[in-house]
């Protein structure tokens, strides 16, 4: 294939003021071998843009390259008919307004990411859809008060439903509360739901597949049967932790100290015979020895509690040992009417000790309360508010996922996930938790999450369906195919997605599942012999824009880093520095990648040994708190970089020509500096001795 | 409407819940118009330096929102525009828009010449009043859309200068307000909150000693696209602190302001206390609490925090802050429950955790608020609202929030053209 190249340039916005332009063409015609070369001062304004149509439509040009802003601006104005290549060029915010104008520098490095930019234009083709037929239909496991609600809404919203109980009836937790909000009803709701169909007393044998096509085999009362679904959402509950850990507050050894779930029982049953009642806030809870969590629900179902004490003999007593009463938003009013009450009476302080006391009554002992003292209090009844823990991710799902059966969680067993930004996104494609499985949640926040949890399941049929990825890449058309017959078994690809999308064949040759694909390149980065690509990214791509930087000779003293960013978070981050104007060194030729993790070593390889005196990598931060948008992404180049630094002292290379520096979009103000100083490091450590070769 | 697409889903505000509701409608194959009544999208929390318990980059995630909101051609977004009637029932709503002119088109190319020939200044309200822009602006450096501004109320009469230096003719001076009919099948609120007017919090110093600011604020210094560029420091004279109080409470779980609690404040001020002791390691912390309100995965972040011996807990209410005039310091006197004694302290900074209000400009009259203000969530049969309108939130229990409404929304644009698969 051979392309009729168009190369534009923008000379708006100081770029023609910065550099000569029309070097810059001759570099395009020469060089490039454009068929056009156009300049124009706004490219993007309506004239620019009908210069550029016009060639599409002649025919004179099929592959577009424009030279001006970044391409994060004007992505409309530069959008031809689809399926044209259009490549961008950051003349403005990584050239021009960051660099001297006019000079000798700043011009090589337009120069540069010219031939960069062609480079990548030529290697880019426009990306087809995946198609398949897709099942809508949306599996819910879990029939407790977040699977129920997550099943009507999914059904409401036109979708079919399987919701999955393991116990004979649905309701879970909710339905064993003394007042329970209308569960019964959602209950029926779900029974009697025409898109909904239910089965209880079943449970997971194994799903296969991906989204869009998930093969669901159920272990049900009737046998096995097998069900497919296009997406998933896991709404598996909670669980009360274990009081006969918490035996310092006497659980187990008195009949007289029960949870709080028990005591939910009691008074459905009207067995609540007490004077005093006193309940043990974070009991289990806020304790780095238990959880170290806040269950978020306690202090709530502790003031309903209460109401319960009085309700069985309104003359007793009920008192609150807390650590802090947590009651956020409009929850305060019921935590300040609870208080008004007479009988009431809450103290912050710590229970020491619950022991047998006087009259068969038991004697709690309360630490550093607001009196300032150590209090004994002599009570009938002691409840423990003990705290929320996930009905955990361990053979609920069994999926036959080469890495594992279930969603990848965090050390408190809640699923791995971008919890602030993006609480759905677990590591499983197409696979969503809801409610007090993902993180410690009351009834009505499950009700809401159970049915942000099936938007995001119907969303990602959807878009399965138009053969697109989902978040973070929503929308992407482009996959990876995999040339298999140069694969060597190494397994990297399959063990290092962090979403699980490779399956592997006995010989450990991968089996991918697009549909699960998240687009990230990690696959790409990870794979030795190369064989993984994009239509629209490859290990040859980049490769080829390596090829295309001009190295100097050693005698021009001009060293040259090439600089390998996220372009999610660093990229933008190197824009905003730009449209601050701020300065760095122009030595510094950067190639962004879908994801740090998509490194592939050869990329190193390759500039090394062009002469390229350095390579920095810049990604996003790692370790518990990681911001790769794909979990893993920079902490794998990390490690990646570790072994090339081995090899390169083999090759009398400084491992000190290789680094990574973690940086977040909000420090584009480090940015300068950063550069600098890696540059001035190679000036210091004296030019790549395989310069020339 | 045609047999087979429904009506777009309006959505009112761009902030984190608005634009959340947006693309996950969008991504979700449906049309979507998103009402924004600033200049760009990203609302408050665009204005935050760092989320907790991360201390990670909102932008690093409006960034993504704004990936796809570019990508997808499913949603419209109208700025400097505000929703002024509906008429009609689910399925088929009749929405007014107002759009008021932005001086600056599509053709603004971000070249900032019209902002450097500007000769007038504005209040900076992204960065709270504090310090100013050009009546020409462009509202911060990742702003969406990626285009100037212009705030004619801050234009010297008659000037010109913007219009004639503006290469790119995108400078309209005489472009006068729109109003639109949108159709709509469903209706997204989410008007989002407003930060408590703290000069109300008349014994907490507010507005009369120099030194005394709000969390917002704090946010905004430091930002390194902020009033300070990062750095926090007394208004006063410019002086790193080296002693701070955070009051919290301030107007929140208080008959006489806000009867709720604001439920973000604790774990703001204790994300703050990490800030400070980031930048300032010999600068101490004190926290006047009625109780920290860390919950769930929050806990462990507070606990972290906490765990600073520079940062001291103190549970009890702040009485009275007054400015000792020589030296800008604060006199900070409180209760100590646990110690059980009032205090008088010196403090050289005060910052006060002003609550959340719900932003009930422009909701629809059918969201009725509920007694303390906050918008019921369902109005109508195709009218929700969503967000921290609703109640206060972090940004994680906003976005699920958001997520949910969505789904009302896409059940109620399915319904309106009985979308059978």
């Amino acid at each position: 294939m051979s392309a009729k190249l168009g190369v534009y340039l923008c000379t708006g916005c100081t770029i023609g003021e910065s550099i000569d332009a029309a070097k810059l063409a001759k570099v395009a015609g020469s060089e490039c071998h454009a068929a056009v070369c156009r300049t124009h001062e706004a490219l993007c304004g309506d004239e620019g843009r009908k210069l550029i149509a016009a060639d599409l439509a002649a025919g004179t040009v099929d592959t577009v390259v424009v030279a001006a802003c970044s391409p994060r601006f004007k992505p409309e104005e530069f959008n031809f008919n689809h399926g044209t290549v259009v490549e961008r060029v950051n003349l403005r915010e990584h050239v021009a307004w960051c660099h001297k104008p006019q000079d000798e520098d700043t011009q090589m490095l337009a120069e540069d990411y010219l031939r960069m930019g062609v480079a990548r234009a030529l290697k880019t083709e426009a990306p087809k859809p995946l198609e398949a037929e897709v099942s809508k239909s949306v599996l819910v496991v879990g029939g407790g008060v977040t699977g129920i609600t997550a099943a009507i809404e999914a059904a409401e919203a036109g979708y079919d439903v399987f919701l999955v109980e393991k116990d004979d009836h649905l309701g879970g937790r909710a339905a064993q509360l003394y007042k329970a909000d209308g569960i019964q009803a959602s209950v029926a709701a779900v029974l009697h739901h025409p898109r909904i169909q239910v089965f209880t007393a079943a449970q997971i044998g194994k799903i296969e597949g991906q989204p869009g096509m998930f093969d669901v085999t159920l272990d049900a009362a009737g046998g096995p049967q097998t069900v497919r679904a296009g997406a998933i959402v896991v709404a598996t509950g909670w669980a009360p932790y274990d009081a006969s850990r918490l035996a310092h507050l006497g659980y187990g050894s008195s009949p007289k100290v029960v949870t709080s779930v028990e005591f939910e029982q009691m008074a459905a049953k009207g067995a609540i015979q007490a004077k005093r009642v006193l309940f043990v806030q974070c009991a289990g809870s806020r304790d780095a020895d238990h959880l170290p969590y806040c269950s978020s629900t306690c202090c709530m179902t502790t003031l309903a509690q209460t109401a319960y004490v009085h309700e069985a003999d309104p003359e007793a007593e009920a008192y609150v040992i807390y650590k802090d009463m947590r009651t956020p938003g409009q929850y305060e009013r019921v935590y300040r009417e609870t208080q008004a009450h007479p009988l009431n009476f809450f103290t912050k302080g710590e229970v020491a000790s619950v022991s047998p006391g006087a009259d068969g009554r038991l004697a709690v002992t309360v630490n550093h309360t607001l009196l300032g003292e150590t209090i004994v209090l002599h009570v009938d009844l002691v409840v423990l508010a003990t705290g929320m823990v996930p009905n955990g991710m361990d053979q609920i799902l069994n999926l036959t996922y080469r890495q594992g059966p279930e969603l990848p969680v965090l050390q408190d067993g809640f699923p791995d996930s971008h919890f602030v930004c993006f609480p759905y996104e677990t590591r499983r494609t197409g696979i969503y938790a809801a409610g007090a499985a993902r993180a410690p949640m009351d009834g009505n926040q499950a009700r809401q999450d159970a049915a942000g949890a099936a938007m995001k399941a119907i969303q990602s049929v959807e878009l399965a369906a138009r053969g697109r990825a989902v978040a973070p890449r929503a929308g992407d058309l482009s996959y990876p195919s995999f040339f298999l017959q140069r694969c060597t078994q190494c397994k990297r690809c399959t063990e290092e997605c962090p979403f699980g999308a490779l399956d592997e064949d006995a010989k450990g040759t991968p089996k991918p599942n697009l549909y699960r694909c998240r687009r990230c390149g990690i696959c790409m980065g990870a794979c030795p012999e190369r064989i993984v690509s994009f239509h629209n990214y490859s290990v040859e791509m980049i490769a080829s824009m390596i090829k295309a930087i001009e190295v100097p000779e050693e005698d021009e003293e001009k060293p040259r880093v090439l600089a390998l960013l996220c372009e999610n978070d660093a990229y933008p981050a190197l824009d905003l520095a730009g449209i601050e104007r701020r300065q760095y060194d122009p030595s510094v030729r950067v190639i962004p990648l879908r994801c740090l993790g998509s490194l592939n070593i050869v990329w190193i390889a390759d500039a090394l040994s062009r002469g390229i005196d350095g390579v920095i990598l810049v990604g996003c931060k790692y370790g518990d708190d990681y911001q790769c948008h794909f979990t893993k992404g920079s902490e794998l180049a990390q490690k990646r970089l570790e072994n090339v630094k081995e090899t390169l002292g083999r090759l009398q290379l400084e491992p000190e020509r290789l680094q990574l520096t973690q940086l977040a979009i909000n420090e584009w103000d480090k940015v300068p500096a950063l550069f600098d100083d890696f540059v001035n490091r190679m000036r210091e450590l004296g030019p790549n001795p395989y310069k020339g070769f | 409407m045609s047999a087979n697409s429904p009506n777009p889903v309006l959505i009112i505000g761009g902030g984190i819940a608005g634009l959340t509701a947006a693309v996950e409608l969008a991504d979700t194959g449906v049309e979507v118009v998103l009402v924004e009544k600033s200049a760009s999208l990203g609302g408050r929390v665009a204005r935050l330096h760092q989320y907790f318990p991360k201390l990670c980059p909102p932008t690093c995630g409006l960034e993504m929102h704004y990936r796809r909101v570019r990508e997808n051609a499913g949603i419209t977004v109208l700025t400097l525009a505000e929703v002024t009637g509906v008429t009609g029932s689910a399925g088929d709503y009749e929405v007014e828009v107002r759009v008021r002119p932005r001086f600056v088109s599509e053709a603004c190319t971000l070249c900032g010449d019209c902002e450097r020939v500007c000769p007038a200044e504005r209040p900076d309200e992204f960065n709270y009043g504090l310090g100013t822009t050009k009546a020409a602006y462009l509202p911060h450096g990742v702003a969406y859309p990626a285009a100037y501004a212009i705030d004619r109320a801050a234009c010297p009469e008659g000037c010109k200068a913007c219009e004639e230096a503006c290469k790119y003719q995108a400078i309209r001076l005489n472009a006068q307000t729109e109003v639109r009919t949108v159709k709509a099948s469903a209706i997204v609120a989410a008007t989002g909150w407003k930060p408590y007017d703290a000069a109300k919090l008349e014994h907490l110093g507010f507005g009369q000693c120099r030194n005394v600011v709000t969390n917002v604020m704090l946010e905004r210094m430091a930002a390194a696209d902020g009033p300070t560029a990062g750095r926090i420091l007394r208004p006063s004279d410019g002086k790193e602190p080296r002693t701070v109080a955070f009051v919290q409470c301030a107007g929140s779980r208080d008959e006489n302001h806000l009867p709720y609690c604001s439920a973000v404040c604790c774990t703001a001020s204790l994300k703050h206390a990490a800030y400070i002791r980031a930048l300032y390691p010999e600068t101490a912390i004190t926290i006047f609490y009625i109780d920290v309100r860390t919950p769930g995965r929050l806990e462990e972040f507070g606990a972290k925090v906490q765990h600073d011996a520079d940062v001291r807990m103190v549970k009890g209410k702040v009485a009275r802050v007054e400015e000792n005039p020589a030296t800008g310091d604060l006199l900070v006197t409180a209760e100590d429950v646990l110690a059980n004694r009032k205090s008088t302290e010196h403090f050289e900074l005060v910052v006060l955790a002003t609550g959340i209000v719900p932003e009930t400009e422009g909701l629809p009259a059918a969201l009725k608020p509920d007694e303390c203000g906050f918008a019921g969530k369902n109005g109508s049969p195709g009218i929700y609202a969503a967000g921290c309108v609703c109640r206060p939130a972090e940004v994680s229990a906003t976005v699920q929030d958001a997520t949910g409404t969505a789904l009302k929304a896409l059940q109620c644009a399915n319904r309106s053209v009985s979308h059978v698969r």
